[in-house]
């Protein structure tokens, strides 16, 4: 009875089992990471020398900004609300979500949304090429006719989100076992609750923002439209009013995550519990005060650059604290170096570079340099890719065991490891220097001098590219055959998932809930 | 909890939060005004304000402000338009003129809005226009010329670090947006 499910294709249509949406979440994430990376694959070809080889402008555009949607609203988002579904309950010993039938819906958006995003690709004029962040007036009155589908696919992951996050706040209030209080709960918990609050906040916001390009692109209002007495630059302020806290929505679970496997791998318990809790919703809090520092170059005043250059420097405190409890955490510890704790140490080490060039973009004075080259380029993939996507990974090597009860293969993680540590930095690494020198984003092509460097990245993404598909191969060597797991495989590893139930998980758990002393 | 008692719980809690998603949405749209606001009190925006009386104000003699006019056509606007002046010097209190024109270089009537911007942004409340093309639309029939005075002068109080302004006008063809309001109220 414990492991009665539906069998066929009707098991994913219909499922409201949170570890089935779960499982779908993932997959359908990495689909797109493959999808987004492959256009990754192109902008890297394009610049691998100067001149124009491979795509005209404009396709080079297609691609920057395809590139960004896919990998931000496709790749990063959903594998983070896959990892929630897969644990949430687990790790509060509830039975399911809170909100299962909406669970289905918010998943099942998801694939039609980004159909009818790609589709812009075959329509005439070609798919959006403003870039991600989709700056009017060139997403309004220059862009292509394809635009109204990015709008409307825009609005359908916005509701797919909402509903993620609502689901997550609900389930995390009112599910939990007895005994499971605010501050038992493992931090992947929350960070979890705390992104749910940032997207609950800021998704409508985006909405918000598409609502008014279509409005102005057919129906004659004029939000952003100097002539009829709209403003452009009102755009940027929506946007980053979203945009500031995506990017800690997008990076906050991945705390979590390694906030789970350092401890484990360290046999020591979580240093500083309290103040990573704290020091989460102090990220949260001040994500809403900083957006203008994607503007420093829109001709603010003096006032404005001071205010939105300390407030963001004020994040690199709590974030400070962050990385000081991790490598707190392991100071001492009993440490082995297993495939997710490989990837959670590097998370912690290329985040903290990542952290540290977002501190120099911070400077108001500095930024008028860095502004729009690919040192800010280099910043948001070390965040990002070391960051969200490591973090993604060295969860799914983690938990591996317990959703499919078999152990990856060690070797082959390591590999992967290793070449993924190898070929990010190559990849980003160099971006820092060229943008220094002064290479713009968004190019197709560029100046001689920069040739050196680009070459460097574009070997090193052609290598990160291939070692993803390695993964591929790991995971679906591990679900076929790969060694079964014993109940905990990590000996370190603690919470409910480990210790109360059986590995693999059954299909339903904590029918009954667990007591939590 | 019973499993009634936390639909009940599930239900109240979905209610409030949808609340904030829908009052997010609402935020979105108030922010548009309130910037308007935020700008127009602090003078951030560029934005001048609008029609200004002239009375009395004291002239300083003792400063000298050099005002730069810059203007602009945006694509699909078939007029000529600048400004006979291209530069001049001010005493700050002092009421001056500057003649701008236009001419419809198309076969049609068409309509215009001219949209001012003063750089640096910080000045924008200290220069006040009393009369300018910029107040209200402009119609010329095809082929028309028209020469367009504006008169300002600039507060005294305009900080002492600013000494040269740059205003800035850019003109917009707006005959179908006014078209189309028109017909549609018709």
């Amino acid at each position: 009875m414990a492991d009665h499910h539906p069998t066929g294709i009707k098991r994913w249509l219909f499922t409201t089992n949170h570890k089935d949406i779960g499982t779908m979440y993932l997959w359908f994430s990495f689909v797109m990471f493959i999808v987004g990376g492959s256009m990754a694959m192109v902008i890297r070809a394009e610049l691998y020398q100067p001149g124009l080889q491979f795509v005209d402008p404009n396709t080079f555009n297609q691609m920057t900004t395809m590139h960004g949607l896919i990998m931000v609203f496709g790749a990063v988002m959903p594998s983070m609300v896959g990892l929630a579904n897969w644990l949430i309950p687990m790790q509060i010993g509830a039975p399911d979500m809170a909100l299962p039938r909406m669970n289905n819906w918010s998943f099942w958006i998801l694939p039609f949304a980004f159909t009818l995003l790609l589709l812009s690709f075959t329509m005439p004029g070609g798919a959006p090429n403003f870039g991600w962040t989709f700056y009017a007036p060139l997403s309004t009155t220059y862009a292509p006719p394809s635009t109204d589908f990015f709008i409307f696919g825009v609005h359908m992951m916005g509701i797919s989100s909402i509903m993620g996050a609502i689901n997550v706040i609900v389930t995390v209030f009112n599910m939990r076992a007895p005994g499971m209080t605010l501050m038992k709960m493992p931090l992947f918990v929350w960070t979890w609750l705390i992104t749910a609050f940032l997207l609950i906040m800021v998704m409508p916001v985006l909405a918000g923002a598409v609502t008014m390009m279509l409005t102005d692109r057919h129906f004659g209002t004029s939000f952003f439209d100097a002539a009829g007495g709209g403003d452009p630059v009102m755009f940027q302020h929506i946007f980053w009013f979203f945009g500031h806290p995506e990017v800690y929505i997008m990076i906050l679970p991945a705390f979590g995550v390694v906030s789970e496997i350092i401890p484990a791998f360290s046999r020591k318990k979580l240093f500083g519990y309290a103040s990573m809790v704290y020091a989460t919703a102090s990220i949260a809090l001040l994500s809403f005060i900083v957006w203008a520092h994607h503007m420093f170059t829109v001709g603010m005043p003096v006032a404005g650059e001071l205010f939105f250059m300390i407030a963001t420097m004020l994040i690199a405190v709590p974030t400070g604290v962050k990385v000081f409890n991790w490598v707190a955490t392991m100071w001492k510890g009993s440490l082995t170096f297993e495939t997710p704790m490989l990837f959670s140490i590097a998370f912690v080490i290329l985040f903290t570079i990542g952290g540290f060039s977002g501190v120099m973009l911070a400077m108001a004075p500095i930024d008028f340099q860095y502004h729009d080259t690919y040192f800010v380029v280099a910043h948001f993939h070390y965040v990002l890719f070391p960051g969200a996507i490591f973090g993604t990974t060295a969860a799914v090597y983690y938990w591996m065991p317990k959703w499919t009860g078999k152990k990856c293969n060690e070797k082959w993680g390591k590999w992967h490891f290793w070449l993924s540590m190898i070929f990010v930095n190559l990849t980003f690494f160099p971006m820092h220097f060229s943008g220094l020198a002064g290479m713009p984003r968004r190019i197709p092509d560029y100046n001689m001098m920069f040739a050196g460097f680009n070459e460097l990245a574009s070997i090193g993404a052609f290598g990160l590219g291939l070692v993803q598909i390695l993964f591929l191969f790991i995971v679906i060597k591990t679900v076929r055959s790969g060694e079964k797991s014993e109940k905990k495989p990590w000996d370190g590893a603690t919470g409910l998932e480990w210790d109360q139930i059986d590995t693999p998980a059954p299909y339903h758990t904590f029918d009954t809930p667990p007591k939590v002393s | 909890m019973s499993e009634q008692d936390l639909q009940q719980a599930n239900k109240l809690l979905v209610k409030k939060l949808l609340a904030v998603v829908a009052g997010m949405f609402v935020f979105v749209y108030a922010l548009i005004p309130l910037y308007d606001v935020f700008c127009d009190i602090t003078g951030l925006n560029g934005k001048t304000r609008g029609k200004a009386l002239y009375e009395s104000v004291s002239v300083d003699d003792q400063r000298e402000i050099t005002i730069e006019f810059m203007t602009n056509v945006n694509r699909g606007m078939p007029w000529e338009f600048g400004s006979k002046t291209a530069k001049v010097k001010v005493h700050p209190g002092e009421l001056n003129e500057v003649i701008f024109y236009a001419k419809n270089r198309s076969g049609e009537e068409t309509i215009g809005q001219t949209v001012p911007s003063v750089s640096p942004g910080q000045a924008a409340l200290y220069l006040n226009k009393t009369e300018c093309f910029c107040f209200d639309k402009q119609v010329l029939q095809a082929g028309e010329y028209v020469d367009m005075p504006m008169k300002f002068y600039i507060d005294p109080d305009l900080p002492e670090e600013i000494t040269h302004l740059t205003l800035s006008y850019k003109l917009y063809n707006i005959t179908e947006a006014v078209n189309s309001a028109t017909g549609a109220t018709k």
